[in-house]
């Protein structure tokens, strides 16, 4: 065995690393060492975050026979999934905090990364077996972690909801891989990428599996379990599930889409703008009549992935840097705003109804100016990143003769922007039915989650480098 | 030998059976069955392309076994929420 290979993969082996010190500091450490755990947890995924974003030698290449494939664009991807995952971590802490989940706090950190482990399996796949055993690795804990609140009906009901439809998404998939192995002989990436072509069982298995990866994306036929698990889930994990689970799957959709099946880009191409143009009108219309706030933001995410997609369409390597250019903002003002919920539902005793935000303008008027900002960047107003995000996806679409596709994205913003401003018309000139305002108490991860997320969504839009590095390891991968 | 379409015919059967389980059923537990089902329908389609189109490989066989334990480890997790929703709501009709 040649153990270079390792090299390779220094992101994964960090984090194995962690989560083996956390398991270990979890078990044999004293009871009274329990109340650590948090902070040693969070500073030692801050230092593995950090160790990531420097770059030590060349990571392009496949390894382990080619069943991994590392570069520089999939560890960058990594890494914006570990920083979500981070601010994650922050904003959970207050949650974590309470009573009765203060001996649970080490088993959520610890199936957060394993399921961040997944994650990087799906990313780098080389080869359909590790593709599948990443995303079963990543969705199996995630369904640990929804049904986390075990005395909530919601929760449990959830938690039931998430695996079942994951098995189904997961069995459906198989069997499109196994039709995949019955024409292509192999099931890896390098082997089979020169023999796809407009065979009927090969479009068929394409479409099953694609099915699969549309359930984690929650597209529009497959979203119906969204808007029920979001609402169910604690709000943390909400805001893993929307952010760091869906930004994996884009990922990896890219990669497999780009690396295996571009020979069948039409095809692809065709689904793909139909599921877009469904997903980003439903995902709208639905979203207006919302009164639970994260049921809203569940449809209003439904919507932001077919912005996603329209990237993906272009299908070029200014489309790839725009997605996840788009990912990036998208994980900055989305986490934003599931943090600020995670302070107003834990002061509220888990009231979530938009009502609860009326007159946060007047109670809290930094809570709702930062949260005004993330709203305004997922809208797509100018100064903010959003804008940026979405006016470079656009452009790409445009650039690939996509005129209608474009023209009903476009409307569908306007009307984005008219749901989202109903939000920050609760905050700033509804009136709060009691008399008292309560000023929230709000420690210091929290303020460290929302600082990060404010500034990232006024630095990512306006600091051009990002883009520019972004597009210059997008170009390294075709 | 026995053709490889009438494996096939089973398989799909199987797998449909399963969908049309996992749609109809009420029961959680029933709708796991109706999982199980699926999964292993594709797995002797795995086995079967493997033993018939590329008798001098294993990587299909592979991928079953893979897709055994995964699929244990599913319904493991699976069975613990059904239990813990059980406990929670009182019943386990969906």
């Amino acid at each position: 065995m040649n153990f270079s290979n390792f090299l390779y993969i220094g992101q994964e082996v960090r984090l194995i690393i962690l989560l083996v010190i956390l398991f270990l500091y979890d078990i044999f450490s004293p009871k009274k060492w329990g109340i650590f755990f948090q902070k040693i947890a969070i500073i030692g995924f801050a230092i593995v975050t950090v160790c990531n974003f420097i770059p030590y030698y060349a990571m392009h290449g496949e390894i382990f026979g080619g069943i991994y494939m590392t570069s520089n664009l999939t560890s960058f991807v990594k890494n914006i999934l570990n920083v979500a995952t981070f601010l994650v971590f922050l904003q959970s802490n207050s949650w974590l905090s309470s009573k009765d989940r203060i001996l649970k706090q080490s088993e959520f950190y610890i199936i957060s990364l394993v399921s961040l482990f997944g994650m990087y399996l799906m990313i780098s796949a080389g080869n359909f077996m590790v593709l599948y055993v990443g995303i079963e690795m990543a969705s199996l804990p995630l369904a640990c972690l929804i049904a986390f609140d075990k005395n909530k009906k919601k929760s449990a009901k959830a938690g039931v909801k998430y695996i079942l439809i994951s098995a189904l998404s997961s069995s459906v998939m198989l069997f499109g891989l196994s039709f995949l192995y019955g024409t292509l002989e192999s099931f890896y990436f390098s082997d089979i990428v020169f023999n796809v072509n407009k065979d009927p069982l090969i479009i068929l298995g394409f479409i099953f599996f694609f099915s699969a990866l549309a359930f984690k994306l929650s597209l529009v036929p497959f979203h119906l379990w969204t808007a029920d698990v979001y609402e169910g889930a604690p709000t943390s994990i909400t805001a893993y599930l929307s952010v760091v689970s869906k930004g994996a799957a884009v990922f990896t959709l890219i990669f497999v889409l780009y690396k295996v099946f571009g020979n069948i880009e039409v095809i692809w191409r065709s689904i793909l703008s139909c599921l877009s143009v469904v997903t980003i009108i439903v995902g709208n219309l639905f979203a207006i009549h919302q009164s639970d706030i994260k049921r809203f933001f569940a449809f209003s995410s439904i919507s932001q992935v077919g912005y996603i997609l329209l990237g993906i369409i272009a299908g070029t390597v200014q489309g790839m840097t725009a997605t996840i250019f788009y990912v990036v903002v998208y994980l900055f003002s989305n986490l934003a705003i599931f943090g600020i919920i995670s302070i107003v539902e834990f002061i509220e005793n888990g009231d979530t109804r938009i009502k609860v935000f009326n007159g946060l303008y007047k109670s809290n008027p930094l809570l709702a100016f930062v949260m005004m900002v993330a709203i305004f960047s997922l809208g797509g107003i100018p100064p903010f990143a959003g804008f940026f995000s979405k006016f470079i996806i656009f452009m790409v679409a445009v650039e690939q003769k996509q005129y209608i596709l474009v023209f009903i994205a476009l409307l569908n913003t306007v009307i984005s922007i008219y749901y989202y401003l109903l939000i920050v018309k609760a905050m700033f000139l509804e009136k709060k039915e009691e008399i008292t305002f309560k000023k929230y108490k709000i420690n210091i991860y929290n303020w460290i989650n929302l600082t990060i997320c404010t500034v990232g969504i006024f630095i990512v839009g306006v600091f051009s480098a990002i883009y520019k590095y972004i597009e210059v390891l997008s170009f390294g991968i075709s | 030998m026995i053709k490889m379409e009438y494996y096939l015919i089973i398989s799909t059967l199987m797998f449909f059976i399963g969908i049309y389980g996992f749609i109809t059923r009420k029961n959680m537990i029933a709708v796991l069955v109706s999982l199980e089902l699926m999964l292993n329908a594709v797995e002797i389609n795995f086995a079967v392309f493997n033993r018939y189109l590329f008798p001098n490989q294993f990587e299909g066989m592979f991928f079953t076994f893979f897709g055994i334990v995964i699929t244990a480890s599913e319904t493991v997790v699976a069975l613990a929420i059904i239990i813990n929703a059980y406990r929670t709501i009182g019943n386990i009709e969906i």
